[in-house]
């Protein structure tokens, strides 16, 4: 009875005044992050064994002596048996990729919104919808003719053939729009009465503004430019290009020869990225992805 | 929507538009298009004569016992994705919303695996699930079961499940947060002076108010299941053991980028097409009633 009376004092979401189930809420909570973070921790700690301990299956759970060997080996020379790229040529080709998507994509879509929220012109709903249709594309659904043309514009193999495909981008369009739509009409006339045309309104009031919502993409585009894999295993067959994701996926072999203690270092290398950048930029991405998606 | 305040350049919108109208044109709206004229065309073994065959490639699709397979895979895997990542993100949404000490560092917690890439999660799974490397896998066989991944369909779906629903709960923790941070605190008052236990206020109050955030992952989470999985399974199984882990989007891969079967791949397209139109539209019409609310 006591217990129940201390459960309507604290209702779920209410000050905790209910140590009891504080302790049982921290216990699952730990066990959940726990549980989380188990398959990195047994990639960090086998990263640091040499391929012995790994192919016997020893499964590590404390770190090892290699680390140095194994880092070192794969980020100079990559999966050498198999003549693999190195993966600091690997990571170079996954940034390059990532910051290009991240930007080309918000450079685009923001001066495509600004064309659609601020001008009158002919067409302006029917190049709006062109752009929000792209959403229903997906290059998934299209894999065999979006090869087809970047082979027949000779992409393949190149990074424009790896980038430019990706860079159109209607979630961050539909999310630049709405934003400029709340962007008061007297600050457009005063600025209109001062003399600043399009351009000059552009670069000194709309971008400034527009900085919560560019580092908020940032985040996402970032991730999702790093992470690609379909469009690069599709667009790329030469070793020059190869991004970390395609790489890591072609060291495991088909498993019968896989050095795992090379696979491990390098998957911690490949998660690095992404991982540091939205933990960094935590908040903007937050708020960005629970906007976007609205 | 119009805004009243607007500049009156003739080009200039034009200019500004160009870019992003024409990767949309030369690398979506053409390739689309192809895609839909070469499902309707067959081309001889030699690839030197082609013949309009209307509905014929769809037909022998959907006459496919692969096809079937495929297509109950897919069910398969993304019902499975859904539930599990929904339900563990629910859960850990509703015991982070409670004010307890270092709620901010759980959040951070829980959230990375959303950076992680679907290659990565399915190499983090061979880890865990190996059945000669990996520390489940070897834990099982050790207690006798025969699990190997690599030759039992079944298996072999559950760990690309695990993986796929392992890497979205982050996001769908996110969503939950949110929607139980929107719920207005007098109501959850009212309710416990009412006296309604804990569990039966989450079912009649915070249950029902959370519907429309529930409604709008379901969507997002099936679509995620149906095409942002591909690298989980191309890194896991390959499809295999056998088909069992092919996937509709998998299964167009193989037919046209390794089968070089242009019709069947084209068809499977526009089936595709098909349905991520579906699941746009039940998105869009879902956010209009909710903007209505």
């Amino acid at each position: 009875m006591a217990e129940a009376r201390n459960s309507i004092a604290a209702p779920m979401g209410m000050a905790g005044s209910n140590p009891r189930a504080d302790m049982i809420t921290h216990f699952i909570l730990i066990l959940g992050v726990l549980l989380f973070a188990l398959p990195i921790w047994i990639v960090l700690m086998g990263s640091t064994h040499d391929a012995g301990t790994i192919g016997r299956g020893d499964v590590p759970l404390l770190p090892g002596a290699e680390a140095a060997a194994n880092y070192g080996a794969v980020w100079n020379q990559g999966n050498k048996q198999r003549a693999g790229v190195p993966v600091s040529t690997m990571m170079f080709n996954s940034a390059i990729m990532a910051l290009l998507i991240t930007f080309g994509k918000i450079a685009i879509s923001i001066i495509s919104a600004y064309a659609v929220a601020f001008f009158s012109f002919p067409g302006r709903m029917l190049f709006f919808w062109a752009i929000f249709i792209t959403l229903m594309l997906p290059v998934e659904v299209r894999i065999f003719p979006t090869f087809q043309v970047v082979s027949d514009l000779g992409l393949v193999n190149t990074y424009a053939g790896l980038i430019v495909p990706l860079i159109a981008s209607a979630t961050a369009t539909l999310l630049f729009r709405q934003f400029f739509l709340t962007i008061p009409d007297e600050l457009v006339e005063a600025a209109k009465m001062d003399g600043a045309g399009p351009i000059r309104f552009f670069k000194d009031v709309v971008l400034p503004l527009s900085a919560t919502n560019i580092a908020a993409l940032f985040v996402i585009l970032f991730v999702y430019g790093w992470n690609q894999y379909l469009w690069p295993l599709l667009v790329t067959t030469s070793t020059d290009v190869e991004t970390i994701m395609i790489g890591i996926v072609k060291m495991l072999g088909s498993q019968g020869d896989t050095e795992w203690h090379l696979v491990m270092a390098t998957t911690v290398l490949a998660l690095l990225p992404p991982v540091a950048i939205v933990i960094l930029m935590q908040r903007w991405f937050v708020k960005g992805l629970v906007e976007t998606e609205k | 929507m119009q805004r009243k305040a607007i500049f009156n350049n003739k080009l200039l919108p034009y200019l500004l538009l160009a870019p992003q109208l024409a990767i949309t044109f030369v690398f979506f709206f053409w390739p689309a298009g192809e895609a839909v004229w070469y499902s309707f065309i067959r081309q001889d073994a030699f690839g030197i004569s082609t013949q309009f065959v209307w509905f014929e490639n769809f037909t022998d699709l959907f006459a496919d016992p692969l096809y079937h397979q495929v297509i109950i895979n897919t069910i398969i895997f993304s019902v499975s994705v859904t539930f599990l990542s929904m339900a563990f993100a629910l859960g850990l949404a509703v015991l982070a919303d409670r004010h307890i000490r270092g709620k901010d560092a759980y959040r951070t917690l829980l959230i990375w695996p959303y950076a992680v890439a679907p290659a990565v999660a399915a190499i983090l799974y061979i880890f865990l699930f190996h059945p000669d490397i990996g520390l489940i896998g070897r834990a099982l066989k050790g207690m006798g079961v025969a699990w190997n991944y690599t030759l039992n369909g079944n298996q072999a779906m559950l760990v690309v499940v695990l993986a796929a629903a392992w890497k979205q709960v982050s996001y769908n923790f996110l969503f939950f947060l949110a929607g139980l941070q929107s719920i207005p605190k007098s109501v959850l008052e009212a309710a416990a002076i009412d006296g309604a236990s804990p569990l039966h206020r989450f079912r009649t109050v915070i249950f029902p108010l959370l519907s429309p955030t529930s409604f709008f992952l379901l969507v997002i989470n099936i679509t995620y299941a149906f095409f942002d999985t591909f690298g989980i399974i191309d890194a896991l199984t390959k499809g295999g053991p056998g088909n069992a882990t092919q996937t509709l989007i998998y299964r167009a891969y193989v037919d046209g980028r390794v089968n070089l079967d242009i019709g069947a791949s084209s068809a499977q397209s526009v089936v595709l097409m098909i349905a991520v139109m579906a699941l746009t539209l039940v998105q869009f019409r879902f956010i209009e009633r909710k903007v209505h609310y």
